[in-house]
């Protein structure tokens, strides 16, 4: 009886992933949203993106929206912190709270029986929040640690550093943290300035996945989103103007190891190179273990136990960047073969790179779509990049119709080696630093 | 510890103990959920879940680095490295690029009690990839090129995920106190001198000893019927033969502890003092998870979130600490442990800390659990079980380390009752067990200066405890 059941559901299901349904939902109170309805587990997930982000920190307060972000759960109309993180458990709903560079992200996840409550609770958060005072210091106190903690971390220390060096004076080259000093001047009324600059509905975006409807998912929304201003108090962030020179920056750091960082130019998703470059990028980093740098650094010599490059695609300011660690002794080989190997991506790649690269790149998309968190996520993406609805479904024909001329041209125009950063943080042997003194700690 | 064996009967009377509802799971696998046994010893668990068209495969195998023998940890890990280079068929690597070229992801893990090695790929892939397992399974081969260079690759994992990191090193410090005589007080890793002597020879003969199907479980996870899973597990890993001897797992057990013990580690690389205690802890075992699932629930009440939890609420809310935590596993072959954490407040001495959260402890003992929250840790444990659902991949990790630290597929298909059951009897059963002076161990990983005046700081959660710890190649 059973297997029959699971027997239909197979062929019905056995389609390949583009043949996923993206619904395009518009809300009573005019708020959209993309959805993908699938009843087979009795719970939805909801992506939240407010765009702007920790990017949106007024002139001097910098760490109030991660700030403000973090403070979102400890507390909110009638309920104060205990007693809200109680309500949220009655119900077994799940809510999360992120400030990053380019957006704050909220997750809701919340079985179908007690939807409503869960989302009540959700809009309580987003539109009331207490922002009390214990509630600041303690949320405070825990910032205050991560920072002091980064500050001992030479992973921390490679990329605060790059960014520094990266970005000027826009907030991408600062931590969204915030310093120790910005965070201590903090107070309630910078929480809720930093709140109107960024929970607005004129800069949200919404996937959503599970078992709901699109006329249900419609009435959720405005439950939780409706009472938010129509519009933010900043306008978005400006792009970023990339100021990164090609040179090495070496921070001495008592460790048997060296972290090392490298970033040179990058692109946004929306440039007509962009697939070439992301085929290019997996050949030469992305690609785990079948990757040049992991076969010529990794495989061969042994001088790491992992090395992998990405495009950083931020929405307001792109960089190609890396990293890996490796024994002070060798750090300075492996940085030479860093360099030769981001040089020889302009002399082209093979046929069979390019052969491989593809089959990976479109087996490895569909498999992305296996479960209603991730694809609530990856909705919440698309619309923030400004996909259209229907790039599932062409996605792979743009990885497909990549040459080895449009991976030499990428390469050529951004995998210079003359512009590749470096930031050392250890005690390399035999590397001479292009930059005497870091610009940061 | 043998299961000594008697522990079937003992199990059925515990079983009269628990719910109704533990019965009635007993009786039919969860939906989705299926299992069988090859000729040759194979265990394979199938989680069906046709919502995409993905597919996981696992093979865990029932050995791990408390295994080794002394002088050559890090052998079982070192042995996971290389089962990437290569058998008569396959060129070293060749698996992995086949894997990724066919858009999939592979990787592999190594535990105490487990190594488990993984694919997933679009589900027409399948039997592509359980050809390559299998063939690892029965035919690996490590040529003289690729295994001096592959220690070096571990040496610099070793490097980067613990030498360089304070709190990784205080972790090792931590366990071979907890675990005096036991092989869990060793790193899964290796102790770094150890490592650098281990052979081609040490690896062969680790392959040769505690590869074979009778020492495995596959799991299969996603998109594939049982019907298609046993055709294709019986087509690839049946002709494997079983290895001879079936050595059981017999490792030196953990004696009575008399004292509590304390270390210190100072290091100029931490930016906070914390705090760890541990004391050793009962773990689940088939058909008696009834204390593991007390301890379970006794650890989210105890650090479950910031807000709502006992320590939270005695400890991190004053402002005494920046957080505070309790966790266990009972995923473990052997005797665990149940752990405590806390990082102080700027302007809080370790020693205020400590004595707040003793005090905080002894409450506890005296007045038990709030109704209202354990209720609540009962509505998080059914709710999770639903979540849990949207991952084919998580719930293969259930299966795999149940079925490779003793436990039958019975018995994790009984544990969501059986954490529901939980009484505050129960809670309290064990509470007195685990929190308890004697035989604790109690370590401060401290900054070189302590100067907890203004703004200390420190890294937000510790990390789980020793018995959660995985290395991946």
């Amino acid at each position: 009886m059973i297997r029959v059941a699971f027997a239909a559901v197979f062929a019905l299901l056995a389609l390949p992933a583009q043949a996923i349904e993206i619904q395009e939902v518009i809300s009573p109170g005019g708020i959209e949203a993309w959805l993908v309805e699938d009843e087979s587990i009795p719970f939805v997930a909801l992506d939240i993106q407010f765009r702007g982000g920790a990017s949106l920190d007024a002139e001097g307060k910098r760490g109030a929206v991660n700030l403000m972000t973090g403070l979102l759960e400890e507390g909110a109309a009638k309920r104060n912190a205990t007693e809200f993180a109680q309500a949220v458990a009655d119900l077994g709903a799940r809510l999360s709270f992120d400030a990053g560079d380019d957006t704050v992200s909220v997750g809701f996840q919340s079985l179908s029986e007690n939807r409503d409550e869960a989302a009540d609770l959700l809009a309580e958060a987003l539109t009331q929040p207490r922002f009390d005072d214990d509630a600041i210091e303690r949320v405070r106190a825990q910032v205050q640690a991560i920072i002091r903690s980064e500050a001992t971390d030479p992973n921390s220390i490679a990329a605060k550093e790059m960014a520094a060096q990266a970005w000027g004076d826009h907030p991408y080259a600062t931590s969204v943290n915030g310093t120790r000093e910005s965070v201590a001047k903090l107070g309630r009324q910078d929480l809720v300035a930093a709140k109107n600059r960024v929970l607005a509905r004129d800069r949200v975006v919404v996937g959503a996945a599970g078992d709901i409807s699109a006329e249900e998912l419609g009435l959720l929304l405005d439950r939780i989103l409706g009472g938010l201003p129509e519009t933010g108090t900043a306008p978005l962030p400006e792009d970023a103007d990339l100021q990164l020179s090609g040179g090495t920056t070496v921070i001495d750091w008592n460790s048997p190891q060296t972290v090392v960082a490298f970033a040179g130019p990058g692109l946004p998703i929306d440039d007509p190179d962009y697939f070439a470059a992301y085929v290019a990028n997996h050949i030469l980093g992305g690609g785990g273990f079948s990757s040049r740098l992991m076969e010529e650094i990794r495989e061969k010599r042994g001088l790491t136990y992992g090395i992998g490059t990405g495009l950083a695609t931020g929405l307001y300011g792109q960089t190609w960047q890396g990293g890996m660690a490796g024994s002070n002794q060798t750090t300075a080989e492996a940085v030479e073969l860093i360099r030769q190997e981001w040089a020889k991506m302009s002399e082209g790649v093979t046929q069979q790179e390019l052969a491989d690269a593809k089959t990976y790149l479109t087996g490895e998309y569909p498999l992305r779509f296996d479960g209603n968190g991730r694809i609530a996520s990856i909705l919440a993406g698309m619309q923030l990049i400004g996909l259209p609805i229907d790039y599932i479904d062409t996605r792979n024909a743009q990885v497909e119709a990549v040459t080895v001329e449009d991976v030499t041209r990428v390469a050529e125009r951004l995998l210079d080696p003359e512009q590749l950063r470096f930031v050392l943080v250890g005690q390399p042997e035999g590397i001479e630093p292009t930059t005497a003194d870091a610009t940061t700690n | 510890m043998r299961r000594p064996a008697f522990r079937p009967a003992l199990a059925t009377a515990l079983a009269l103990t628990t719910s109704l509802a533990a019965l009635s799971a007993r009786a039919e696998m969860p939906e989705g959920i299926s299992h069988f046994t090859l000729p040759n010893g194979l265990e394979t668990v199938v989680i069906e879940d046709h919502r995409a068209p993905v597919v996981v495969q696992m093979v865990w195998y029932q050995i791990g680095a408390a295994d080794e023998v002394p002088g050559k940890s890090g052998i079982a890990h070192y042995l996971e490295h290389l089962m990437f280079k290569g058998t008569d068929k396959l060129e070293a690597g060749e698996l992995s690029k086949t894997v990724t070229s066919n858009g999939g992801s592979d990787n592999a893990f190594t535990s105490w009690d487990y190594t488990a090695y993984f694919q997933r790929i679009a589900s027409d892939r399948l039997p592509l990839i359980m050809e390559m397992e299998a063939d690892r399974m029965e035919n690996l081969s490590i040529s003289d090129d690729d295994w001096k260079a592959e220690r070096q690759v571990v040496l610099e994992e070793r490097a980067q995920r613990v030498d360089s990191d304070p709190a990784a090193l205080f972790a090792e410090e931590m366990n071979a106190v907890v675990f005096d005589n036991h092989p869990y007080g060793r790193p899964i890793i290796g102790w770094r001198d150890e490592i650098a002597a281990l052979t081609r020879e040490d690896a062969i003969d680790w392959y040769d000893t505690h590869y074979g199907p009778d020492d495995a479980v596959l799991i299969l996870a996603g998109d594939v019927t049982p019907e298609k899973a046993r055709r294709l597990a019986e087509e690839y890993y049946g002709d494997i033969p079983a290895k001879a001897e079936d050595a059981p797992r017999i490792r030196p057990q953990e004696p009575v502890k008399q004292t509590a013990r304390r270390i210190e580690m100072t290091d100029p690389r931490v930016a906070q003092p914390r705090m760890t205690r541990s004391t050793l802890a009962p773990e689940r075992d088939p058909g008696q998870q009834r204390q593991a699932a007390a301890l379970t629930v006794l650890a989210d009440l105890l650090g479950g979130s910031t807000q709502t939890s006992v320590l939270g609420q005695a400890l991190v809310l004053p402002g005494t600490a920046l957080w505070a935590g309790a966790s266990y596993s009972g995923l473990s072959l052997d005797r665990t442990e149940f752990t405590l954490s806390l990082v102080p407040s700027a302007g809080v001495t370790p020693e205020e800390a400590e004595a707040a959260l003793d005090e905080a402890l002894a409450t506890f003992l005296e007045e038990g659990p709030d109704p209202a929250d354990l209720e609540r840790v009962k509505t998080r444990i059914r709710a999770a079980q639903i979540y849990a659902r949207d991952s084919a991949h998580g719930r293969a990790y259930d299966y795999g380390q149940g079925l490779s630290t003793g436990l039958t597929v019975e018995d994790v298909n009984d544990w969501p009752d059986i954490l529901s059951a939980v009484t505050a009897e129960d809670i309290m059963e064990v509470a007195r067990m685990v929190l308890t002076d004697q035989g604790s161990v109690t370590g401060w990983l401290l900054p070189e200066a302590v100067e907890t005046a203004a703004g200390a700081p420190a890294a937000g959660a510790p990390e789980t405890p020793a018995n959660a710890q995985e290395v991946q190649p």
